[in-house]
């Protein structure tokens, strides 16, 4: 049984339409990526998954219910980390589990195991003014794990960082993500074979145009190696070609 | 460096004192126009030695003080809501406007026509003064507060209450207390006025006494040294919360 399905999603903003009669389903633990030209609708996509708006028509069926904004099975990664900066980073990822009415000692334990899981075990009583771009996106990452969801929508998370944190967030976000089903959005064809299982290419009214699959089921270690295997370039070229297409459609 | 940059409000103290001192004395300025400021230094040392000016203090840190809590609280109160309630601005707004831009002083005899000339009619006076800043700048800084910080709330199941505790307030902090700064001093000017317009003791009312019946100038200068103190306190007892509530919410 998927943990996702989505039958028919359209959505508009007035008169712009950037998702058109899109269906989808994800499997439990499986990964995602979506691709697509700017004004698709992916991050409008994730945020009908997330609850957080209506659509226009159509339905998204998550396990245990209708999307609504707030579901403990769902984790969200914005595009910019959107870490209180009035909180320190363990309060940051304590958060979810307040607002759900969790006592603070057992919210910290919690939060303490996500930090570490993803590598941000030292940062615990940091400001978020004072650590890194990177480490903003580990605690960003945290925040959204923190409830254990069994879907994690990631809206482009590491966009704004440098080539090497995010190529590194890349290489360990397969096995950070704790078996959650992934959907992730991102704009960058390489990021989107290393995560995924399967590629959705998006046109630009936002129907799906293109599936690839993805290199997320290769070993870690050979993961960067597969990409520019023979068989990983013929997979970067057909997205690329078909991102041209759209993109020019 | 920053030594230096600390004791350089005290030079230029010391020099305006200075100045002063020596001007009125070269000139032979006459006392009642403008007393030296040891002439003045003296005076308040014996206003305070013989209980004057604690008299006359007590009534008014109440004023300020009681009036500057209810126009605070009430401020930001009125502030929260219309942050929150888009439909409650556009009624309310214009009529918030239009009350800032009427000088609350100027009601005054009716405050002490409605409340009587006693401590009721000077908290009003404050209060209101102290109102409107809070109001408005509380409603801007909820009102502005990020969308995404707010849609981040949503997704996490956040209600309204709690995205108002747990981001708004804490977003909207610097604004708030930007306008409780501001309102700190304004309850000051609010006491004083309202005792003005009636009243048996006060800062305001010894400022009428000592340049009135008294005709004692060091007096009157002596007050309003003490008028400042206690707007400069008033000021500090803002920024001392301000650095508590930082605390609090880290």
């Amino acid at each position: 049984m998927p943990i996702l399905q989505i039958e028919g999603l359209s959505h508009s903003y007035g008169d712009r339409h950037v998702l058109r009669n899109l269906s989808l389903a994800i499997a439990a633990g499986e990964s995602v990526a979506l691709l697509g030209p700017n004004g698709s609708g992916k991050s409008t996509l994730l945020r009908l998954v997330a609850g957080l708006l209506t659509p226009t028509a159509g339905h998204v069926a998550l396990v245990g219910g209708a999307a609504a904004a707030g579901r403990p099975e769902v984790g969200i990664v914005f595009q910019e980390s959107r870490l209180l900066p009035w909180r320190t980073v363990l309060r940051n990822v304590t958060l979810p589990l307040e607002l759900a009415g969790e006592s603070l000692p057992s919210a910290r334990a919690t939060a303490e195991a996500a930090l570490k899981r993803v590598g941000a075990g030292g940062l615990l009583d940091r400001n978020p003014a004072e650590i890194s771009g990177g480490e903003r996106g580990r605690v960003a990452l945290a925040r959204a794990l923190v409830r254990q969801p069994s879907l994690l929508l990631l809206d482009e998370p590491f966009a704004a960082l440098d080539a090497i944190t995010r190529a590194r967030l890349d290489d360990e976000l397969p096995e950070l993500v704790a078996g959650a089903a992934t959907l992730l959005v991102t704009h960058d064809v390489a990021e989107a074979l290393l995560v995924a299982d399967r590629v959705l290419m998006l046109s630009a009214d936002g129907a799906i145009h293109l599936e690839v699959p993805g290199l997320r089921s290769v070993p870690s270690a050979e993961r960067r190696a597969a990409l520019l295997s023979p068989d990983g370039a013929a997979r970067q070229m057909r997205l690329y070609a078909a991102l041209d297409s759209v993109s020019h459609a | 460096m920053r030594r230096l940059s600390q004791l350089t409000p005290v030079a230029v103290a010391a020099l305006l004192l200075a100045v002063w001192e020596f001007g009125v004395r070269a000139a032979a300025v006459p006392q009642f126009i403008l007393p030296a400021p040891s002439v003045i230094a003296v005076r308040f040392a014996e206003a305070w030695a013989d209980g004057t000016m604690l008299r006359h203090l007590v009534p008014t840190v109440t004023e300020v003080t009681v009036g500057g809590l209810l126009g605070g609280a009430l401020g930001l109160l009125i502030g929260v809501t219309l942050g929150l309630s888009g439909s409650a601005r556009r009624v309310v707004s214009p009529y918030l406007v239009a009350a800032q831009s009427t000088p609350i002083l100027a009601l005054g005899p009716v405050l002490v026509l409605w409340l009587g000339p006693g401590l009721a009619a000077k908290v009003a006076v404050c209060a209101l003064i102290t109102l409107f800043p809070v109001a408005i700048s509380t409603l801007v800084a909820i009102r502005d507060v990020d969308p995404g910080t707010l849609e981040l709330m949503r997704s996490l199941g956040a209600s309204r209450w709690q995205s108002l505790r747990y981001a708004r307030l804490p977003a909207a902090r610097s604004g708030i207390l930007a306008g409780e700064r501001v309102a700190a001093t304004l309850a000051v000017v609010g006491a004083i006025v309202g005792e003005w317009l009636g009243g048996t003791a006060g800062l305001g009312v010894l400022l009428n006494l000592a340049r009135g019946s008294l005709f004692d100038t060091p007096l009157l200068f002596a007050d309003l040294l003490q008028i400042a103190i206690v707007g400069v306190s008033a000021y500090g007892l803002v920024l001392v919360i301000e650095r508590v509530s930082s605390k609090k919410i880290a």
